[in-house]
């Protein structure tokens, strides 16, 4: 049990690339914290200083009030859940679990005791004979989990580890992660890219974007009140509809209050209603329907505007300038090539400062 | 693979027995003229089926050897080669892979230099630096030992670049892992990359083995006593006499029981050795 506490660390390659620029993060007692960002955003990176095989260029890392930068990894009381598993393929599933046990000296009963309650918890009790070659994906994903929970160490440090999965496996393995994780109340810190992952399993999210941390916070808060325009079409599937205030279409139409101060206007695709009516301050755009996905319990709408100049600054998963998406119930849709209106309601609207990096409170 | 239909694959067939032929022909000569009596292969008159004299025959080769020339049994001189390529091979994995491991997992200065340096030794076999050689294991008071016989032929670079070529493609995560569950380097290396390492072992042990039983030149240069010669050589002396016919039949069986040890080792790491093609998870 154990508070992870990151003070303003920073990681420098010795080539100069600096990989984290200066990151604070307090993740509480039993706390499931999860980094997610784009590739190359430094939060493996960062999970692997945490963990003690990157070294530490500035700043500190405490776990439980203690400093543990120049600590080794084993002497840390973390134990890692790798992406690619890293089981030792010639040992037996028991022998992969107890291995660390065996490497502190543990008394081989006691080591017994906690192999098979893992066991017991991960339902690898008929497995424990089996090499990792002779499992599959899912069971050796179970192997990796139990090697960390047999240390019954301070902190679970989780490095993508549903990535190699299937998606209906990894769906599953997501709930039994979050269920461990509750059971054992264990601090954990999670580390992927999947931004759905993030929301599920986080009590703490943290988005990261080229090394630094974007917002800290409750996933439905950053969810609500995305800090810059990253966050905002990095949370959310499909992303968050981005578009230029500077047409006059929409400065009319955000007229009043403080909004006349931002330069870009976010509404999510589910904020969208189809109608001829214009909500009291909201916004409402006409749009020609390019294309439909019809995944069943919902519809998502592709439309264009008629203006072409809007351009906001790239971020990944933004939309092409000029395309919207609405997300509408699974019933009905309207024809491709129709011509339609769709409009959101004030509360509904995220305003952020011209270059995306602050959010305006309307 | 392609199934060839009807004449094809007769040729295919006949193509292969004649490749056996031509590999087994002279093997299977050798042991026949092994089993026949010294007067009938000197006048010309050898069978090709075995003769009457294989338990005579091979019992004075391996515990009498020749009357004349090399006064040695051949059981002895098998013991002798059996050492000599046993250390050789067991040497050169031991160094190689002890060598590798620093190489690839460690990072000390001029660790790249160091790689070079093993690299280019490759471009000086003991034939080109007999002489040196010699003198060293000479000044060491090595002549006629198993030291000399094999010391000077244990370090490789060859087995040191296979093993580094192997490490670098068990995945780091592998020694994160290690290194999170409390395994020091000796750890590492003794719980985890040497268990990987046995197919790569194994097969060359295979290589190195023959390789070393095969050694012609330098044991012909350091062994003087016949004590300690090696069968390679002793086959070599046999055949060389003066005022005595050369005894063929033992000669033969010195030849064939030269092919055994190698043979043996083939057949026996055989399953390790394809087991380790066949294996591909690491």
């Amino acid at each position: 049990m154990a508070n992870v506490t990151l003070r303003s660390v920073r990681k420098t390659y010795p080539g100069g690339f600096e990989a984290i620029k200066g990151v604070d993060v307090d993740v509480g007692d039993g706390q499931f914290c999860v980094l997610v960002g784009p590739s190359g955003c430094g939060k493996s990176t960062l999970l692997r200083m945490v963990a003690g095989l990157e070294t530490v260029t500035g700043g500190e890392i405490d776990i439980g009030g203690r400093v543990v930068n120049g600590i080794e990894p084993a002497d840390r009381d973390i134990a890692m859940v790798f992406q690619n598993y890293a089981l030792y393929p010639h040992m037996s599933v028991y022998n992969n679990m107890a291995y660390g046990l065996r490497n502190r000296g543990m008394a081989e009963a006691e080591i017994k005791t906690r192999v098979e309650e893992a066991a017991r918890i991960l339902e690898l009790a008929p497995m424990l004979e089996r090499k990792p070659r002779q499992l599959s994906g899912g069971q050796r994903q179970r192997v990796a989990m139990g090697r960390a929970i047999v240390r019954q160490p301070k902190v679970f440090l989780f490095d993508e580890p549903l990535s190699n999965l299937d998606a209906k496996l990894r769906i599953a393995m997501r709930v039994e992660i979050r269920k461990l994780q509750r059971r054992l109340n264990t601090t954990s810190i999670y580390v992927t890219h999947d931004q759905l992952e993030a929301m599920t399993l986080a009590d703490i999210l943290v988005v990261m974007n080229g090394g630094q941390v974007e917002q800290i916070g409750n996933p439905l808060e950053i969810y609500e009140k995305p800090a810059t325009t990253f966050v905002a079409s990095f949370i959310g599937a499909p992303p968050m509809n981005l578009m230029s205030t500077r047409p006059e279409e929409i400065r009319s139409q955000l007229a009043g209050s403080n909004a006349a101060d931002a330069g870009i206007l976010g509404i999510r695709p589910e904020d969208f209603v189809i109608t001829e009516e214009t909500p009291a301050g909201g916004v409402a755009l006409p749009l020609t329907v390019e294309a439909i996905e019809r995944v069943g319990a919902e519809t998502f709408v592709y439309g264009s505007r008629e203006q072409e100049d809007q351009h906001v600054a790239a971020t990944p998963g933004e939309l092409p300038p000029g395309e919207v998406i609405v997300r509408i119930p699974g019933t009905g849709a309207p024809a491709i090539g129709a011509r339609i209106r769709v409009a959101a309601v004030r509360a509904k609207l995220h305003l952020f400062s011209g270059d995306g990096r602050k959010r305006i409170e309307a | 693979m392609v199934e060839e239909e009807g004449f094809r694959r007769y040729i295919a067939h006949i193509v292969l027995w004649i490749g056996i032929a031509v590999v087994a022909f002279p093997v299977y000569l050798a042991f026949v003229a092994s089993t026949q009596d010294n007067a009938v292969i000197a006048n010309g008159q050898m069978s090709l089926l075995p003769g009457g004299h294989f338990f005579k025959t091979y019992y004075q080769t391996i515990f009498v050897g020749t009357s004349g020339t090399t006064r040695e049994p051949v059981g002895h001189m098998m013991l002798n080669s059996l050492v000599m390529a046993l250390l050789i091979a067991v040497g050169k994995i031991a160094i190689s892979i002890i060598s590798a491991y620093a190489i690839v997992y460690f990072r000390f200065p001029f660790r790249m230099s160091i790689f070079w340096l093993i690299f280019i030794t490759l471009m000086l076999p003991v034939e080109v630096r007999i002489y040196p050689t010699y003198k060293i294991v000479a000044d060491l008071h090595m002549l006629d030992s198993y030291a000399g016989l094999s010391l000077p032929l244990i370090a490789s670079a060859t087995a040191t670049l296979l093993f580094r070529q192997f490490f670098m493609t068990v995945p780091d995560e592998l020694l994160e892992a290690s290194r999170i569950d409390g395994a020091g380097p000796f750890r590492f290396f003794w719980d985890t990359l040497l268990p990987l390492s046995r197919t790569n072992m194994a097969a060359l042990f295979v290589i190195l083995f023959i390789l070393g039983w095969n050694q012609y030149l330098w044991p012909l240069l350091i062994t003087t006593r016949d004590d300690m010669q090696t069968i390679q050589i002793g086959i070599r002396k046999m055949i060389t006499t003066t005022d005595a016919l050369t005894e063929w039949p033992v000669v033969m069986a010195t030849a064939v029981l030269a092919m055994l040890p190698p043979v043996f080792v083939v057949v026996a790491m055989q399953k390790l050795f394809v087991r380790g093609l066949v294996e591909t998870e690491k």
